[in-house]
């Protein structure tokens, strides 16, 4: 736990004119699940591309398992790094089975390995099939199988739940908290999912290239400073409404476009809530904090907002 | 040496499956065995006619096919893995480029070898049954080995054309164009500048000359033991300034190795 499995310190990567990703510091610990969010073009790939070593970073240093990923020596670390890439077809012409032994058979394991794979992602039914034949989902599935060939300690998943059906999805997270508790880590990468945040530790934010922000989902919440939503409910006749409006607090929390619900700063919650429970009229209450797409959101647009005034300026 | 061994074998099955390795030998085994019957039939005499004749014809025949074929098999090795996200995810495995590179080359260089073996060699068969000569056996082997090395000199020069564009369209349009030059223009270049040209070249010159395109040296090799009177064109000039065999041999064998390590030397730069 001491050292991390990955960290990038102070690395960026551009192509001639375009900085595809500045200059950042991060790292990620064994067993920890990372998501990276951001929309497309926002330097997602590209930070996935410096830590498998297919690139170099332009400056800076990156560190996978001790050593430059690009490096000579860390060639065998490859074999304990998974890689969901977005968008891959796999050899079309042949079977689901033929396409994961292959793989398998370049990471140093075998065809049974391959086989035990395909049962864990589901597709042992097609896999004599072409896979030319396979829906998106099959398609995602043996893309994953293929990522999680020989437990990686280090999974790189850009986009994995795209095309899953529910069921799919919610097998493919339990098999992230199963490799997270193996003490693997993951890094996540998607557009912001529902459904996503109980399974990571933290999150990253990224926009044009750009770390926005980067810690725990409470952590994130805090900084954001969005508040709590309450919705306290009363099935008497009268309502609530009146014994809101006439606490001065409560009713500095009320907003005009939403009646019965009050936005609550974090740091208050606890506080307004006790006061809420003490109301006789109460019979429910439903507690809502800021969800990760909003948190998401609040980050973007504060960075659009940045951005304009920049421009602004430069005008000027 | 087991990656290698892993990727060779994966393209060889493609080549199987996708019925390429049946298809080149059926053409080659169909035409070489139809010429060795009928190409005297212009002359009005139908069955085996002379070695010479025979091999002559085979030759120019395999002049054209052979690149065809070998820029056909693989001018999508690399452009067509990389539009499918495939190589992205190949190079994120514990395999080094050139052992990609190598592998593939391996794979489609044996379906290759081993349908201009299975093709011709059938013809050979049938030559040395009607003629009974061993003769047969060692100037159909030269011409067999010299086909070998023809058509890996092309999948190598396939593979410089795949890795240096990013669409795969693009790359069937180079290796057209790369095969009419080397199997048609180039030689129309050279006769236009013997004839238009006086004293323009020496014979010394259009040797070398001819060095510079893996066609001409496996005419160069397999023409020049036969009798000239089979030979025309520029070729019978360029026959009668002597290289060695094995000069022309080791010609062939670095049109093979220069396109090939030029090509890892491109997949090392690629930008992915």
């Amino acid at each position: 736990m001491n050292t991390p499995l990955v960290s990038l310190f102070e690395a960026g990567k551009a192509y001639d004119q375009l900085e595809a990703l500045s200059t950042m510091t991060m790292s990620l610990n064994e067993g920890e699940v990372l998501g990276l969010f951001g929309h497309n073009g926002a330097g997602k790939t590209t930070m996935m591309k410096l830590i498998l070593g297919v690139i170099s970073p332009s400056h800076g240093k990156v560190e996978v398992m001790g050593m430059a990923p690009d490096s000579k020596e860390a060639w065998h670390c490859r074999s304990k790094v998974g890689y969901l890439p977005e968008n891959v077809s796999f050899y079309e012409q042949l079977t689901g089975l033929e396409v994961l032994t292959y793989f398998a058979k370049l990471k140093g394991f075998s065809k049974k390995q391959a086989i035990d794979l395909l049962e864990q992602v589901g597709i042992t039914h097609a896999m004599k099939r072409q896979v030319k034949t396979y829906s998106k989902g099959m398609r995602q599935r043996l893309g994953l199988a293929q990522a999680f060939i020989g437990e990686p300690k280090l999974l790189l998943l850009d986009e994995p739940t795209v095309g899953l059906d529910p069921i799919a999805t919610r097998d493919f997270y339990k098999t992230v908290d199963q490799l997270k508790s193996n003490g693997s880590s993951v890094i996540l990468c998607s557009h912001v999912l529902p459904g996503v945040e109980q399974h990571i530790d933290r999150a990253m934010i990224l926009s044009s290239g750009k770390l926005l922000a980067m810690g725990t989902l409470s952590e994130l919440r805090q900084q954001a400073a969005l508040p709590v939503v309450i919705k306290p409910t009363s099935f008497k006749a009268g309502g609530l409404n009146g014994a809101l409006i006439q606490d001065a607090k409560l009713s500095s929390f009320m907003t005009s476009a939403c009646p019965n619900t009050l936005l609550v700063p974090e740091n208050e919650k606890v506080a307004t809530l006790k006061q809420l429970l003490s109301l006789n009229e109460l019979d429910d209450i439903h507690v809502e904090s800021a969800n990760l797409e909003q948190v998401y959101q609040h980050f973007l647009s504060a960075h659009e907002q940045t951005l304009q005034e920049q421009r602004k300026g430069e005008l000027r | 040496m087991k990656q290698i061994f892993t990727v060779a074998n994966k393209e060889f099955h493609d080549g199987l499956r996708n019925r390429w390795l049946v298809s080149i030998t059926l053409i080659f085994a169909l035409l070489s065995i139809g010429l060795t019957y009928f190409g005297a039939a212009a002359s009005g005499a139908v069955g085996v006619t002379s070695l010479s004749t025979t091999v002559a014809s085979l030759a120019s025949l395999a002049v054209f096919l052979i690149p065809l074929i070998a820029l056909l098999l693989s001018y999508d090795s690399f452009v067509g893995e990389q539009e499918s996200g495939t190589l992205l995810l190949l190079l994120t495995y514990p395999l080094s480029k050139s052992q990609l590179l190598l592998g593939k080359f391996i794979g489609q260089g044996g379906i290759i070898a081993l349908a201009t073996l299975l093709g011709f060699g059938a013809s050979a068969v049938v030559l040395y049954i009607q003629l009974d000569d061993l003769a047969i056996l060692s100037a159909f082997g030269l011409f067999i080995i010299s086909a070998i090395l023809l058509g890996l000199s092309f999948t190598a020069i396939a593979y410089l054309i795949s890795l240096s564009v990013s669409e795969k369209s693009k790359a069937a349009g180079f290796a057209l164009i790369t095969w009419f030059l080397f199997a048609l223009a180039f030689d129309l270049a050279l006769l236009a500048l013997l004839v238009g040209v006086e004293e323009g070249v020496t014979q010394q010159g259009l040797t070398q000359l001819m060095m510079l395109n893996p066609t001409d040296i496996f005419r160069l090799v397999n023409l020049a033991g036969l009798d000239s009177s089979d030979v025309n064109g520029a070729l019978s000039v360029a026959i009668n300034a002597s290289l060695s065999q094995a000069q022309l041999f080791s010609a062939l064998v670095a049109w093979v190795v220069l396109p090939l390590t030029l090509a890892i030397f491109i997949f090392k730069q690629k930008k992915l």
